[in-house]
């Protein structure tokens, strides 16, 4: 018996070294921020922090149908600039890849799964709102997105902005906030909705709709893939802030987020993370908007 | 419920376009669904093989597809009508199989010296089928139409995701707009189908009652 517990020991030590290896080796692998494997240690007891960094583990609320920003491919990982995002805020809080575990949050269940606690918190192309703001808090924002418009090549019906859209079949999600603002203001549009961005595509390709209306680095993506066929209006006519939901009451997590937001900013590794997911196919690379809104509510 | 009751005027909008979807549909499946019932059990063969095909392809079919193919696939050979049309048409198509199969059931619930009395005395089988046994078929056929109708009134929600204004689409816009109410928006939308099904529910046993044979 003495033999086999002596190499499962050896084995533990092994693995606790090359971990330990990982960790020193900063940059290392698509992490864009080094895990500080030391900061459970830094946290005042009892703060959400120390917390989670005790724990070593973080389930962070994303979405996994958006390209470029939280995507799931086939090998079942989670990618984008909002995976990149969490992963930053783990890893100041001494979490690494392993310790994070990605929860598909859609639209309608972001507010609900922070309320029961199901997910500490909700990095997925989540625009700060008012009403949001009621039953949430958002640390953030890290990302400043606008409402833009795609047509198919050549702009046919001469859209120029979303004034230009009166009479015209726009396509958008239902239940998304770009599908609301056009309800609201410019009620004109024929609006049609469908559940994902990529049937607007396919639809807008048809010629049965005129036009798709969403977030600019949505859009972006579909040029990308195919621009024989589509073009961006290019004009952002409204600003979708990007933050990052958290349970309500926790001031102080959402400090540490912005601390944390500011500090990679500094280091280059927000515009790293930037770079390896949306980067690819937005070619100008954002500022982390400054301040951040606070948290005080 | 606040979110609720300040914006009761989109759900009802919501849901009146879930009932009209759900009748035009309703009556598109049961024309479709009785000739092809009457194409299965009519004496020429390719008939039957036809009627066959389209009842085992399309009930065994998910809805999500039947969509896809009549959305996205009709616009290639140049059909293009309104999203709200395109899920009627698919609708239809999808719940006429099962309206099908269940008239075959009712046609073959009625004794075969009906028929073949019908046929002795002259008639043709388009009338024998006409006056003569599909009148029976339809008495017994009442209560798994009902069911029918009540899933093709749930099913009506796939068309939330193919461009069509109904209750569920309207459920989603009410989320975004009040994230704070989530749970009462849900649980209203789920109230709107609850009542929607109860009330059909209660028209098809009033119908079944006035087709039961006197006796």
């Amino acid at each position: 018996m003495r033999a086999p517990r002596f190499r499962a020991g050896a084995f533990a030590t092994v693995l606790a070294l090359s971990l330990a290896a990982c960790g020193g080796t900063s940059g290392d692998g698509n992490t864009a921020a080094p895990v500080q494997t030391d900061a459970a240690s830094t946290f005042e007891p009892g703060t959400r922090m120390k917390e989670l960094a005790d724990a070593g583990k973080i389930t962070v609320g994303t979405k996994f149908d958006q390209p470029l920003f939280g995507l799931k491919g086939l090998d079942g990982k989670p990618e984008g600039f909002d995976i990149e995002i969490a992963k930053i805020i783990a890893a100041a809080l001494g979490i690494d890849e392993s310790g994070i575990t990605f929860v598909e949050t859609v639209s309608a269940n972001r507010e609900p799964f922070l309320e029961q606690n199901k997910v500490d918190m909700v990095v997925a192309t989540y625009t700060i709102n008012d009403k949001r703001d009621m039953v949430v808090d958002f640390a953030g924002p890290y990302f400043e997105a606008g409402q833009d418009i795609l047509v198919a090549k050549g702009n046919p019906k001469g859209i120029a902005g979303p004034e230009d859209l009166a009479g015209l079949k726009t396509c958008s999600v239902s239940g998304s906030t770009p599908a609301s603002t056009i309800q609201t203001k410019y009620p004109e549009a024929t609006l049609v909705l469908f559940d994902t961005y990529t049937k607007c595509r396919d639809a807008l390709g048809n010629g049965q709709v005129d036009a798709v209306t969403t977030d600019n680095v949505i859009l972006s993506g579909y040029v990308a893939q195919d621009p024989d066929k589509f073009e961006l209006v290019g004009k952002p006519f409204t600003e979708e802030p990007y933050g990052i939901g958290i349970p309500e009451g926790q001031e102080e997590f959402c400090d540490f987020i912005n601390e944390t937001l500011a500090a990679a900013a500094e280091s280059g590794a927000y515009a790293e993370a930037f770079e390896s997911t949306a980067g690819k196919v937005i070619k100008d690379t954002p500022e982390l908007p400054t301040p951040p809104r606070g948290c005080q509510n | 419920m606040g979110a609720v009751l300040d914006n009761l005027d989109v759900l009802v909008e919501g849901f009146t376009a879930t009932l009209s979807l759900t009748f035009l549909a309703a009556v598109g499946a049961l024309l479709l669904g009785t000739l092809i019932a009457a194409m299965r059990v009519s004496p020429v063969p390719p008939l039957r093989l036809l009627g066959t095909l389209y009842v085992q392809s399309v009930r065994n079919t998910p809805l999500t597809v039947v969509f896809f193919l009549v959305v996205f696939g009709l616009p290639e050979v140049d059909v293009i009508v309104s999203f709200y049309r395109f899920a009627v048409i698919a609708l239809t198509l999808y719940t006429a199989a099962f309206v099908a199969e269940a008239v075959r059931s009712g046609i073959n619930s009625v004794a075969s010296g009906q028929a073949e009395a019908s046929r002795s005395v002259g008639m043709t089988f388009s009338q024998t089928l006409r006056l003569v046994v599909l009148p029976q078929a339809f008495a017994n056929i009442v209560p798994p139409l009902a069911s029918i109708f009540i899933a093709l009134l749930k099913n009506t929600s796939i068309a939330y995701a193919f461009g069509v204004f109904e209750g569920t689409q309207a459920m989603n816009r009410l989320i975004n707009d009040n994230g704070s109410d989530v749970i009462a928006i849900i649980a209203s939308a789920a109230l709107g189908y609850l009542v929607l099904a109860l009330l059909s529910a209660a028209v098809f046993s009033r119908l079944e009652r006035a087709v039961r044979p006197a006796g």
